[in-house]
């Protein structure tokens, strides 16, 4: 909402400046987005008066002048513009001032060996246009040591009427008005409201036209009143000077007198109208809701296919204009318009604003019935912009006819005024609460408590709290004493639950593994999505930013790998990348897993000391049972299996579940997959699905009580089939004797020269821990043989 | 005798001789082995009278032990020297790289999190959450936010397609349905924080589609204004780690607060791309807050007329920006690894209200 300092001071008796009236704005909530103040840059600008303007000695193209600044001596200035002659008024510039066009200051210079103490400005040097030819010449009643401002406002070149902009919260729809914004300013003490009433306008002779309200009883809140009047005889054409100035600052834009009138009503009183050209129109208007399907060709050239819900404004023939948020084409105003038939009416704002979004139309008139206007200015409002065009097109106005009446006022709200300090906590005396509603429109009566009835402007108000906000905002915050929260009086117990604390550990546990935390995008690539099992119709966004963030992700490797795909197309190709966040495995709440991710990329071969090796399954591995040792506090216990999702590379991945529930995959990463994603370097990767994890248990730990019997370690080789998996030997190993073995660790795994064809040779250290006495070598033989025959059920020949 | 004494300082000198570990090996073997010089001479001891043996003994002894010594201190000797020419021949370059380790980092959003969750668990407040897809009843309509009102459009929404039943979700505009929920399943007093993700249809310079908010609720007897503006408070200075900070209120709407409020503190940011809390003409917008309307405790279940409570909230991604001076929020979301390596945080960096949030 623009307006500009003189047009508020129309309806508000005030001294004060734009910065005071800002910032009283503000701390009555109405945010001052802005003051621009055009003339604020040219403070230091004085007028100056050209004495003498000779020919410079030394430049056929350069004047000496001397010219006065109202001090005691003239200024000697060097210039080169064609029309510095002697006796003009000029835009005076002195050392020091900082030219707008340049931003520097100007300094005392020497042009040509002759010195200059000063600049005479031309338009563009003062960014008031384009203008460089010469220098601005002021009228010659311009003051001489004057600022400038006045003297460049009456050329035309500059406005000395600072504009604001505020923001009008969606409550505040009657502060949509210069006229509501003085309101809400004099009821903060700042001005006095000085708004004069409308007075009525005679009509000439009946109205020609009959209006009706057409709505069947469900429908008959969408519009209770509706007031026109037919004008005839106008002449449209330009709106005056003084409008199309003041519409140009505050950056609407002027259309024609007839128009300009009713946004004049709008912006200044927050009343929209509509004028039509009554001989455009076939018969008796009414309102009514639209017939399904229904079109309107509206004044921005656009036909709109309305429902059965929108408002609209027909004639006898068609629907002519979309009520209350735009007019219709053929029915509008235009240069040849003679006879006009003003509407002025009021709609259910629910009905607006949803029409509103359904068409996509944003306008003035919608923002301001959307947000609901004052009903009681139905009829001031056309009577109005009656004027208005009697004074700008002439005309000969009907009388005033109107369908439907006001809707139900305002009930009174039961206030106790102590809520003030109990809800607010800022003490203000009863008398002070009833005087600033009152200041504020509010009718207040007093009983055992109070009877607060709103103004009709205010439809945002409908209990205590609103009145609390009310006195509170008009009061002012300041006031407002800080309390402490009271706090327990023992020391603070830990807050966070089981699956936060798990969530930080996995975080904290990757970073330390040399993982870099992402933050992605919950949204990805549908064809992305696709890849990783989703892409589904219930987890497509209905309205996306863009084409390619418009599906809910499946997975959070998806996003990983776009970013490991961008950072590799930066030359960053070793990079170790990790997200903890939610997948979606539909579009109903709840159905999201909190999942931890993490992706290593690169051939590890740019490592002098050769330590290196490509991406692989194992890489994805580790660092998975990190973040699940992390998650769990505990080794993961669950076996791997080879069976994971088709985005990894089918031989080498693997999952981890318990029972049905997926816990995990990890592996190298499909090659398609990579190629989808323009990656040609080796990925392996990981996906844990936290929320899948059971509560941890409360452990109770055993003491540490180490054997003092020596341990005994005895290696085995033995020869498997190669579909056998190694971590089933080793399960078998280490269950074949539960009391002494103590760890099994596998160190080698080999196949070919020497193993026969099919096979592989696994070789695993078996650590046995005697507890209460030293093993003799009959029973380390003993448990050999058992470990022995626990692989050979596993189809395994001891190794010769 | 004179046998004896010749013979030791003989097989001395043959000793200190010795230039490397074979040699002093020959001459130990030609000495004290089997059939050395010196064993002999001991095996010589077995045919003597006792009386002999009783002076001969001593003195062979002696002689044994002195040449056994002294092989042994040549030995260390050569040892050493061996030694010393190995690793003078074992010269690295001490300036070469170690082998490549990976540094990881947490996000500086999840940092961030963890700074604001110590501070607010320290007064007590747990830490709720809730889907990111959310009922459009608890996002807006329980918000006091009904179908069709301007309020909707200030926060742009962005839909998700219907879903086998029909039903239609949007993506959380807000965190302040994780408030609805809250006090739908917990009665009052309530302190919680509420973070998360939240998405509006906004991007440009300095918006995100997806951006972070944390909110905090308290609802419980007697809770008013003030208390409002002292968390406020507090948490600034815990937070920015500053002692005087200048809070300045202005109303404004939401329509789940009445009143409504957004919050400013002062700051000085005349000095282009810094900015400094506490001092300066200037005025940072902080968040929103307000006394939660009674119609949204009513439609959480609880009674206006006994319950009063506050809420405030702000964006995570801001404060981060604010806190450790991150100029784009697009970036957050990009996964450059030069940004994640410029602003994360150590895996150990873990802010602690005794140890300090920040380094």
């Amino acid at each position: 909402m623009k307006f500009t300092l003189s047009w508020l001071k129309e309806h508000l008796e005030t001294d004060a400046d734009a910065q005071t009236i800002a910032d009283k704005l503000t701390s009555i909530g109405l945010e001052v987005e802005s003051i621009t103040d055009a003339s604020a840059a040219l403070k230091d600008f004085v007028v100056g008066e050209v004495i003498t303007a000779d020919k410079h000695p030394n430049a056929d193209k350069l004047r000496l002048c001397t010219v006065n600044d109202g001090g005691k001596e003239p200024l000697q200035i060097v210039c080169g513009a064609p029309n510095a002659r002697a006796g003009i008024k000029v835009v005076l510039a002195r050392p020091g001032t900082v030219i707008p066009a340049s931003g520097e200051a100007l300094k005392i210079g020497k042009i040509r060996d002759v010195e200059s103490r000063g600049m005479m400005c031309s338009a563009r040097e003062l960014l008031l246009g384009e203008d460089h030819d010469g220098i601005i010449e002021l009228n010659a009643d311009a003051k001489v040591g004057a600022n400038v401002a006045d003297a460049l406002a009456a050329k035309g070149l500059l406005s000395t009427n600072p504009v604001i902009d505020v923001s009008i919260t969606p409550n505040r729809g009657d502060a949509a008005s210069v006229w509501g914004i003085a309101r809400d300013l004099a009821a903060a003490g700042l001005g006095k409201l000085k708004t004069e009433k409308v007075q009525p306008v005679a009509g000439k002779f009946p109205s020609p036209k009959k209006i009706t309200l057409d709505f069947s009883p469900e429908n008959k809140d969408a519009c209770p009143i509706f007031a026109g009047r037919l004008i005839r005889g106008v002449k449209n054409g330009p709106a005056p000077k003084w409008v199309q100035d003041r519409f140009k600052a505050v950056g609407m834009k002027s259309i024609s007198a007839l128009v300009d009138a009713t946004n004049f009503v709008a912006q200044d009183r927050g009343r929209p109208l509509h004028v039509f050209d009554a001989d455009k129109l076939s018969g008796n208007l009414s309102a009514r809701m639209a017939k399904d399907h229904e079109q309107v060709l509206a004044l921005d050239e656009k036909t709109y296919v309305l429902d059965k819900d929108t408002i609209v404004i027909a004639d006898d023939s068609f629907a002519r204009g979309i009520a209350g948020i735009m007019g219709g084409m053929d029915t509008g105003s235009f240069e040849d318009t003679k006879n006009v038939f003003l509407e002025s009416a009021w709609f259910d704002p629910a009905r607006i604003a949803r029409a509103g979004r359904k068409q996509a139309i944003i306008s003035d008139a919608r923002y301001r019935f959307e947000r609901g206007v004052d009903p009681e200015f139905v009829l001031p409002g056309l009577e109005l912009v009656t004027r208005l065009i009697l004074e700008w097109c002439g005309g000969e106005p009907s009388d005033v006819v109107i369908a439907g009446s006001l809707p139900p006022p305002h009930k009174p709200i039961a206030f106790d005024p102590g809520l003030v300090e109990s809800l607010g906590n800022v003490r203000i005396a009863k008398s002070e609460i009833i005087s600033i509603l009152e200041s504020l429109g509010f009718v207040v009566a007093q009983h055992a408590t109070l009877h607060v009835t709103p103004p009709s402007w205010r439809r945002d108000i409908d209990g205590p709290a609103d009145l609390v906000e009310e006195v509170v905002r008009i009061h002012g915050l300041a006031d407002v004493a800080s309390v402490a929260l009271l706090r327990d009086a023992a020391v603070a117990k830990p807050v966070l639950s089981s699956a936060q604390r798990r969530a930080r550990g996995v975080r904290r546990a990757l970073a330390a593994r040399g993982f870099n935390e992402c933050v992605s995008f919950s949204f990805i690539a549908r064809e992305q999505a696709k890849l990783f099992g989703g892409g589904d119709d219930a987890r497509q966004l209905s309205n996306p930013i863009a084409s390619d963030l418009d599906a809910m992700r499946p997975s959070l490797l998806p996003s990983l790998l776009a970013a490991a795909s961008r950072n590799a197309a930066r030359g960053l190709v070793d990079l170790r990348l990790f997200e903890i966040g939610a997948a979606f495995q539909s579009g109903m709440p709840g159905a999201q897993t909190l999942n931890a991710a993490g992706l290593i990329m690169g051939s590890g071969t740019r490592d002098w000391t050769k330590s290196g090796h490509p991406a692989d399954a194992f890489d994805a591995k580790g660092a998975m049972l990190a973040a699940l040792e992390a998650a769990q506090g505990a080794p993961m216990a669950a076996p791997v299996t080879a069976n994971t999702p088709s985005y990894f590379h089918p031989g080498r991945s693997g999952t981890i579940a318990l029972g049905p529930k997926v816990i995990a995959h990890f592996g190298e990463v499909h090659p398609k997959i990579l190629a989808a994603f323009d990656i040609k370097l080796p990925v392996a990767a990981f996906e844990i699905v936290l929320d899948a994890l059971p509560e941890p248990k409360a452990r109770n730990r055993a003491p540490f009580a180490p054997s003092p019997f020596q341990a005994i370690e005895r290696d085995f080789a033995f020869v498997v089939d190669q579909s056998v998996a190694a971590g089933d030997l080793i399960r078998a190993v280490k269950n074949a004797e539960r009391v002494l073995i103590d760890t099994v660790s596998l160190f080698d795994v080999y196949e070919g020269k020497g193993v026969p064809e099919g096979k592989k040779s696994i070789a695993i250290a078996v650590r046995l821990q005697p507890k209460d006495k030293t093993l003799t070598d009959a029973e380390i033989e003993a448990v050999a043989q058992k470990i022995i025959a626990a692989a050979i059920k596993l189809g395994a020949t001891l190794r010769a | 005798m004179t046998d004896i004494a010749a013979l030791q300082s003989d097989l001395l000198a043959q000793v200190s001789a010795a230039g490397d570990e074979a040699a002093l090996e020959a001459v130990r073997v030609a000495a004290l082995g089997k059939k050395g010089s010196v064993s002999e001479l001991m095996k010589s001891l077995g045919g003597m009278s006792p009386d002999e043996r009783k002076t001969q003994g001593p003195l062979l002894n002696g002689l044994r032990d002195a040449v056994a010594d002294a092989i042994a201190a040549r030995k260390s000797e050569l040892g050493d020297v061996a030694l010393n020419a190995r690793l003078a021949s074992e010269k690295i370059d001490v300036s070469l790289p170690p082998r490549p380790e990976a540094q990881g980092s947490v996000h500086p959003i999840s940092q961030v999190l963890e700074e604001i969750t110590a501070i607010f668990a320290d007064l007590g407040f747990a830490v709720a959450e809730g889907p990111d897809v959310e009922f459009d009843d608890y996002n807006f309509t329980k918000l006091n936010i009904p179908p069709d009102h301007p309020a909707r459009q200030m926060q742009d929404t962005f839909y998700v397609s219907p879903q086998a039943d029909g039903s239609s979700h949007v993506l959380r505009t807000h965190t302040s349905p994780v408030q609805v929920r809250t006090m739908l399943n917990q009665k009052p007093p309530i302190r919680v924080i509420s973070p998360g993700r939240t998405y509006r249809v906004d991007s440009d310079a300095t918006h995100s589609p997806m951006f972070h908010q944390v909110e905090a609720l308290v609802v419980d007897e007697g809770i008013h204004l003030g208390h409002l503006k002292w968390t406020v408070e507090e948490f600034c200075k815990a937070f920015f780690e500053i002692d005087k900070i200048e809070l300045r209120a202005r109303p404004s709407f939401f329509p789940f607060t009445e009143p409504s409020l957004e919050w400013d503190m002062r700051c000085d940011r005349s000095v282009p791309g810094q900015i400094k809390f506490g001092q300066g003409n200037d005025w940072l917008e902080l968040g929103g807050s307000g006394m939660v309307h009674p119609r949204v405790l009513t439609n959480c279940g609880i009674d206006p007329n006994r319950y009063q409570g506050f809420a405030f909230g702000f964006g995570l991604d801001r404060m981060a920006m604010l806190k450790y001076a991150i100029p784009d929020i697009r970036s957050f979301f990009e996964s450059d690894l030069r940004w994640l390596k410029a602003y994360g945080f150590a895996a150990l960096d873990i802010p602690t209200l005794d140890g300090g949030l920040s380094k």
